[in-house]
């Protein structure tokens, strides 16, 4: 741990994987808070505008957590990244400060008055406001997933003397190839974290006797959106995804497999345990010719190994990238069979009254984050050595000046900055859930009671 | 073009300063000028819907900055590491402070928001004017235009000096005393009753502090940095960077002892932008200063991206601030005027 390198590297790694905790609620979040907004307008209900205040609270702790642990992300390039904001910033730093421009103001802007001028602004606009939230947090998320994006597969640039990296197409810079599967992949995931955290809610207050209005009206919405999501994540999503990953990092893709001998008709792991130094894998269950489909759709096409690829080219955490890996794709699995019982049930209008099912939905609501992270840590790790694929390597990407000592100081002052918030995002969450959307009624009676002028002066005396 | 860019991002960081600033102001006068909960409150309601639009123009300004100057960017990011975290940690206590507070109704949870909002608010307004301190002052650059900077060494300046030495901390003595009174005017026109009344009292005397800080400020950065005249004796146009300044002065006194709190506020504002387009064009076409050898210097010329890039840019940048101006716009309109208690939910 002597080394800047791997302090940066963590510093980055546990930085990020924080702060995407939170914006991947609040993306998936977002287009359920419109649906609810659409609902009370389109069918008068005052109970569908009741959901989208309750939702607009879980919305607005996690925006504002977002926004908290997201200030240091793009800080960090120039922070601990110095080497290589000097190399990419004429490219990357472009989506990055269309980031700021475009997404960052009408999300920002916006999310005042949804949240503070439902009042002032009437039905009408407030709808529009929520419409602008979703739209600010999608577009923030297209524009790091282009930036991402770019440095998994770079394009549009050239290298110029002083060996730099200079942007030459602004088009293919932001439709790069990559981008289109990868943010669908990404954007998908946030819905199925939305989605299980709203049937997660829902299934508590029906379990708990509790609300049940809202309850059921909860777990509606997020199994049918789960379901979707979930189905959309395997194909054509995912398995486009992965194409991609095959095509154009190959040997991360041997790697993220466990597939270290090439073949012809290759099976596909489903689980075990890598043993890199005998590259081979301990208690493997497999199927076989699968990978050989999956990836040319021909049963015995051949897949090469990670063998044949040159040691220094290896993502040099084969273990981690194997795993985080396959726990994506088998909790991806796992979102499918779930929803589909559960929309199953629900059209059978057999759902609330299958306890052991509710049980299921309340409790796993915390699968799409861990798949969500596993799966960016797949990209990520599966990015090594390189830092832009192909182009820099991560060991020659960290700031020069700033030693291990000042770079640990920080992670340490990082580490328990985020238990705190973690411990009082936690705490706060809680009590909303616990309070529920009918609390929220009793709420805006005593606020309606104290701008009658007559019941004023009663109130102030309290 | 790279001149455009410098301007564009030196405006983008003015316009910060100028937004963010009232509401750091108003954090650093929240224990002041409010002492009960409803008045903190009415303090919390007058920022609340904007202080987060607020921040993202450091947000937009970094990313700018790094767009076109990636260079500057990696040197003075990385160079200014421990500041900068410090920076990023209270930026991540005081939105803590401003949102946190009226989730729990229990008068310690209150006072301990309090506490956080406003000595975050009061450590980040001394921070910024010492960063501004630190690029004035110069920077100890390497031949490869890196440099790493310790907090504070023997507060003289010297060829390797600290985050702080005399110089910095004076200028961020100023950025203080200039954000306290700005945050005022801010407080008093959104404000009505007790808090009203000392928010005026916070800014009258600010607005006779900030002529002492401000004349202090000109007389150690010619002693620190007498280059910062070349530009002004070279294009005398530039001496309506100071106008603007003295003017904005006295027209906060005038406006002040006449209680038109609005109009003070603006004068403040007119000052904020004289000092920083001041600094800006003393400065130029540097970016960062070496403090020995004066070829290590940053400048626009040696770390600016490509032409292209920055062609691009002009065309996207000024979509996205005519965008953001009109949701600018919008959202003041939808919350102008005196903040009321009553209405609405949260604070």
């Amino acid at each position: 741990m002597d080394s800047a390198l791997i302090v940066d590297r963590l510093h980055f790694a546990f930085t990020i994987t924080f702060h995407y905790l939170f914006p991947q609620l609040t993306m998936g979040l977002a287009p359920l808070i419109v649906i609810f907004k659409t609902l009370a307008l389109w069918k008068k209900e005052e109970r569908y505008n009741k959901a989208a205040r309750f939702w607009a609270k879980i919305f607005g702790i996690n925006f504002l957590f977002g926004v908290i642990t997201g200030i240091p992300m793009e800080f960090q390039f120039g922070t601990n990244w110095a080497q290589f904001a000097r190399y990419s910033g004429g490219v990357i730093a472009t989506t990055l400060a269309m980031e700021g421009g475009f997404a960052f103001f009408l999300e920002s802007s916006f999310l005042g008055l949804f949240l503070l001028g439902e009042r002032r602004l009437g039905p009408k606009w407030h709808w529009f406001a929520a419409f602008m939230v979703f739209a600010g947090s999608w577009l923030s998320g297209y524009f790091i997933v282009a930036t991402d994006a770019w440095m998994q597969h770079p394009v549009g640039y050239a290298i110029k003397e002083d060996g730099a990296a200079y942007l030459t197409s602004f088009w293919s810079l932001l439709f790069n190839p990559w981008v289109g599967w990868q943010y669908l992949h990404n954007m998908l995931g946030a819905v199925l974290t939305g989605a299980f955290v709203m049937s997660a809610v829902g299934a508590f207050y029906v379990l708990a006797r509790k609300q049940e209005e809202f309850g059921r009206l909860f777990i509606r919405t997020g199994v049918t959106a789960g379901l979707i999501a979930a189905a959309a994540q395997a194909f054509p999503v995912g398995d486009a995804h992965t194409k991609m990953v095959a095509d154009y990092q190959p040997a991360t893709f041997a790697a993220m497999e466990g597939h270290y001998k090439t073949e012809t008709g290759a099976p596909i792991v489903l689980v075990g345990q890598p043993d890199i130094a005998n590259q081979t894998l301990d208690n493997p269950i497999v199927i076989p010719r699968m990978l050989s489909f999956l990836t040319h759709r021909r049963w015995d096409a051949e897949v090469k190994g990670l063998n044949d690829f040159p040691r220094d080219q290896w993502p040099d955490n084969l273990p981690l990238l194997y795993y985080s890996y396959h726990i994506m794709v088998g909790l991806g699995t796992m979102f499918i069979a779930i929803t589909a019982v559960a929309a199953f049930l629900l059209w059978r209008r057999k759902l609330f009254n299958a306890h052991w099912l509710l049980w299921i939905l309340m409790l796993s609501f915390p699968f799409p984050y861990i798949a969500n992270t596993a799966g960016w840590i797949t990209a990520e790790v599966g990015r090594q050595p390189w830092v832009a694929f192909g182009l820099i390597r991560t060991e020659h990407g960290f700031s020069p000046t700033v030693s291990a000592g000042n770079a640990m100081f920080t992670l340490i002052g990082f580490m328990g900055m985020y238990l705190v918030l973690g411990v009082l995002f936690l705490f706060l969450i809680a009590r909303e859930i616990d309070h529920g959307p009918k609390i929220l009624e009793s709420q805006e009676a005593l606020a309606m009671a104290s701008n009658h002028p007559v019941e004023q002066p009663a109130l102030k005396g309290e | 073009m790279a001149t455009l860019w410098f301007i564009l991002v030196a405006f983008m960081l003015a316009v910060y300063v100028v937004l963010d600033g009232f509401d750091l102001g108003a954090g650093i006068i929240h224990t002041l000028a409010a002492k009960t909960n409803e008045e903190r409150r009415q303090i919390l309601k007058a920022i609340g819907p904007v202080w987060d639009g607020n921040e993202v123009w450091l947000i937009a300004a970094g990313g700018a900055l790094y767009f076109a100057f990636p260079l500057l960017y990696a040197s003075s990011f990385s160079g200014f590491y421990l500041p900068l975290m410090m920076v990023l940690w209270l930026l991540m206590l005081r939105a803590m402070g401003i949102e946190l507070r009226s989730h729990v109704d229990h008068p310690m949870w209150r006072s301990f928001y309090d506490f956080m909002f406003s000595a975050a608010s009061l450590l980040l307004a001394i921070f910024y004017g010492a960063a501004i301190g630190n690029v004035v002052r110069g920077v100890p650059l390497n031949a490869d235009g890196y440099f790493f900077e310790a907090l504070w060494t023997t507060f003289t300046i010297t060829d390797r000096p600290g985050i702080l030495d005399w110089y910095t901390v004076l200028t961020g003595v100023v950025a203080l005393v200039t954000l306290t009174t700005h945050g005022a005017h801010f407080i008093a026109t959104k404000t009505d009753g007790d808090v009203n009344l000392r928010a005026r009292r916070i800014a009258g005397v600010g607005s006779v502090a900030l002529i002492a800080a401000t004349a202090l400020s000109l007389v150690a950065t010619l002693y620190v940095r007498p280059q910062m005249l070349d530009n002004y004796r070279m294009h005398p146009w530039g001496a309506v960077f100071p106008i603007i300044v003295v003017a904005s002065l006295g027209a906060m006194q005038y406006f002040r002892a006449r209680q038109r709190d609005f109009a003070a506020f603006l004068s403040s504002t007119g000052y904020i932008l004289g000092m920083l387009c001041g600094a800006a064009f003393g400065l130029y076409p540097y970016l960062l200063p070496a403090r020995a050898d004066d070829t290590h210097s940053l400048t626009i010329y040696n770390t600016a991206t490509g032409g292209y890039g920055m062609a691009v840019g002009l065309a996207w940048w000024v979509v996205g601030i005519i965008l953001a101006a009109g949701y600018f716009t919008y959202l003041y309109r939808a919350f102008r005027g005196k903040v009321t208690l009553e209405e609405g939910q949260g604070y």
